[in-house]
């Protein structure tokens, strides 16, 4: 999912210090183009420096660890705003504050990661379902089947991403169960299920999840949206599935951190991320999802077209990861663990 | 690791002995800060409580070594039994680990022999021939190997071409393409230290076996091997010991579908559901499995002076 965000080399830049202050910016390497940032600062005269990270838990390790307060704004995925608003590093801002909150598309107001959305507003999102090879399949991809009781023609050539949370849930989906599920006959069931899916899996990779689909070592993966439309782009014959059952969904939000040095201007940024021009001109960019109404005049042909960011209108709603208590992801971990063993 | 000796107490020598402990002190500070802390870092935070999501509080606990050796059920409520999970890790890496020593060793030897045998004018020519795959990146070399081994890939289109097989052999994603990558990995940690043994052979011992009538096969048991064992020795602890924490191998070749120690430990410390105490603890346990094998070995060594 992070390559995509690697579309272009942008040199991060530190302007001089404007009449009108300034803003920090804790942010994904190359996820903003830079003529936002230039647009941000032209319109409002407000110099944004950025620094970058590159996972979730080095910018959590990193805050913790004594950059709280040197920045106003950071990018966290929606498991991360849970953890960090848990750790007390987000500030809250009140709807009115932000003119342009409105335009927060209805499905992203309420979400479980941050009820009321009190202190993070949508960035971008995308889904984490499966893609088929055409050419080795060709029957019906609408459920999760594909993955977990494959049919004959893709036993022994599915990649699953190696990635704990999004295997789990995506399983819990399957079999109809919540996420953080205690209950132990549905937890031994999961794992079942999930030990009798294993020998038709030929791999786990996630990095490499778009490239066995372009060679053609996996004719099904378990695939981000975004993932899954590259490797189209690339000449796999692949579709993306959003299965009947569910989906799993990510979102990176930009948050409002506690003691931002500038605070006022921080709100003038979120502001301005909502505005659905520049959700548009950032969604081009990143080729993700914009949670944002109205974008859609302002998207180029390809990615307002593209068949991985537009859900059919038949597609169930996606589910977040969930982020489970202690005891409650102990009994996940073993889980995983027993898969892998 | 090489100890420092005690500085010579001979005449030429003594001008120097003042200075013995000053000079050391640079070669003690990298050890200390470099090899000891790291190690001695480890072993403290295996005993230490894990924090959710990643770091350590500092409270002792045994915790990580009991989720290692004390199994009590998924929920945690059955009787306590030995955990078989982790040694069955143990036990699949060691095995990865030794045949691809073994596979090594087979390729190995032939090869350092031959070259320690060539003119030495055109030894360096083959040594330095050895090392030139390894100019390149060991993910590149990794991911090339994955490449030419995949089913649409170039050896099976070539054993389908030739008419060998009739459909591509199922290569990759098996242990035996672990194998096969470790074994390229660490071949030239194998050719090295035999080549270096070879190449201080008399071969005049050789033609002395033969002049009493020694078969071929006694004399390389009975003469030549006792004199290049060390050589032999110390190549396949270089590629054994790297072999048993590895997982480039094992998650681009064999598709990540087990976990070997290398993944194991890794999974420990990444992603938000890490658990560093028990990381810490499956280290210290593969690095005291490694050191008991060396001490087993210098101890045998020993005993046969």
């Amino acid at each position: 999912m992070k390559q995509l965000r690697a579309l272009a080399l942008l040199p991060l830049m530190a302007s001089p210090a404007l009449a009108e202050g300034e803003l920090k910016l804790y942010h994904w390497f190359e996820y903003i183009p830079q003529e936002l940032v230039d647009k941000f600062q032209s319109e409002t005269g407000i110099a944004v420096t950025i620094d970058t990270f590159d996972s979730n838990e080095a910018m959590l390790a990193s805050l913790k660890a004594g950059k709280i307060g040197q920045y106003d704004i950071t990018v966290p995925g929606d498991y991360m705003v849970e953890i960090m608003a848990g750790e007390g590093l987000l500030d809250t801002f009140e709807p009115a504050e932000l003119p342009n909150f409105g335009n927060i598309a209805p499905q992203w107001l309420d979400v479980p990661f941050d009820p009321g959305r009190k202190s993070s507003i949508p960035y971008q999102w995308g889904s984490t379902a499966f893609a088929v090879n055409r050419d080795v399949y060709q029957g019906d991809i609408n459920s999760l089947t594909i993955l977990f009781d494959p049919p004959e023609e893709l036993k022994g050539k599915i990649n699953m991403l190696d990635s704990q949370g999004e295997v789990l849930a995506l399983a819990s989906i399957y079999m109809g169960m919540p996420q953080c599920n205690t209950d132990r006959d549905q937890l031994k069931a999961l794992m079942d299920m999930l030990l009798a899916a294993k020998p038709h899996w030929a791999s786990f990779g996630s990095d490499t999840a778009k490239d066995v689909l372009v060679s053609g070592d996996a004719a099904a993966g378990m695939i981000y949206n975004g993932f899954s439309a590259k490797a189209r782009a690339e000449g796999a014959n692949v579709e993306y599935a959003y299965p009947k059952e569910g989906f799993v969904v990510w979102m990176d939000n930009a948050v409002l951190l506690r003691d931002a040095p500038n605070r006022e201007n921080a709100l003038k940024f979120l502001n301005f991320l909502l505005d659905p021009e520049n959700a548009g001109t950032l969604t081009n960019y990143t080729a993700y999802t914009a949670g944002v109404t109205g974008v859609e005049p302002f998207l180029t042909e390809e990615i307002r077209n593209s068949p991985e960011n537009n859900p059919p209108a038949d597609a169930p709603n996606g589910s977040f990861v969930a982020v489970c208590d202690e005891a409650t992801q102990k009994l996940y971990d073993a889980i995983w663990t027993n898969l892998k063993k | 690791m090489a100890g420092a000796g005690p500085s010579g107490k001979s005449g030429k020598d003594a001008a120097w002995a003042p200075l013995a402990l000053p000079l050391m002190l640079p070669t003690w500070a990298v050890i200390g800060f470099f090899l000891l802390l790291p190690v001695l870092l480890m072993v403290v935070y295996s005993f230490l409580t894990k924090e959710f999501r990643g770091g350590v509080i500092w409270e002792f606990s045994l915790a990580a070594y009991d989720q290692f050796f004390i199994s009590r059920g998924l929920f945690g409520d059955e009787p306590a039994s030995i955990e078989w999970t982790y040694i069955g890790i143990f036990w699949r890496s060691l095995w990865q680990a030794a045949v691809a020593t073994g596979l090594c060793l087979l390729i190995g030897f032939p090869t350092a022999w031959f070259i320690a045998t060539r003119p030495p004018a055109s030894r360096s020519i083959w040594l330095f021939l050895v090392t030139i795959p390894y100019w390149v990146n060991l993910l590149i070399r990794t991911v090339s190997l994955k490449f030419l081994i995949r089913d649409n890939g170039p050896l099976n289109e070539f054993l389908m071409g030739i008419g060998l097989t009739s459909g591509p052999l199922p290569l990759v994603n098996t242990n035996l393409a672990v194998q096969l990558g470790l074994f390229y990995s660490y071949l030239p940690f194998m050719v090295l230290p035999i080549y270096a043994a070879v190449e201080r052979y008399n071969f005049a011992l050789s033609e002395a076996a033969a002049d009493l009538y020694a078969s071929r096969w006694r004399t390389l048991r009975e003469i030549t091997l006792p004199v290049v064992k060390p050589g032999i020795i110390a190549g396949c602890l270089l590629v054994f010991i790297p072999s048993l924490g590895a997982f480039l191998a094992p998650d681009l070749l064999g598709g990540a579908k087990t976990f070997m120690i290398g993944s194991l430990i890794d999974e420990q410390f990444k992603g938000s559901q890490g658990n560093w105490p028990f990381g810490a603890a499956i280290s210290v346990i593969l690095m005291s499995l490694v050191l008991l094998s060396l001490l087993f070995y210098a101890r045998a060594q020993r005993s046969q002076k």
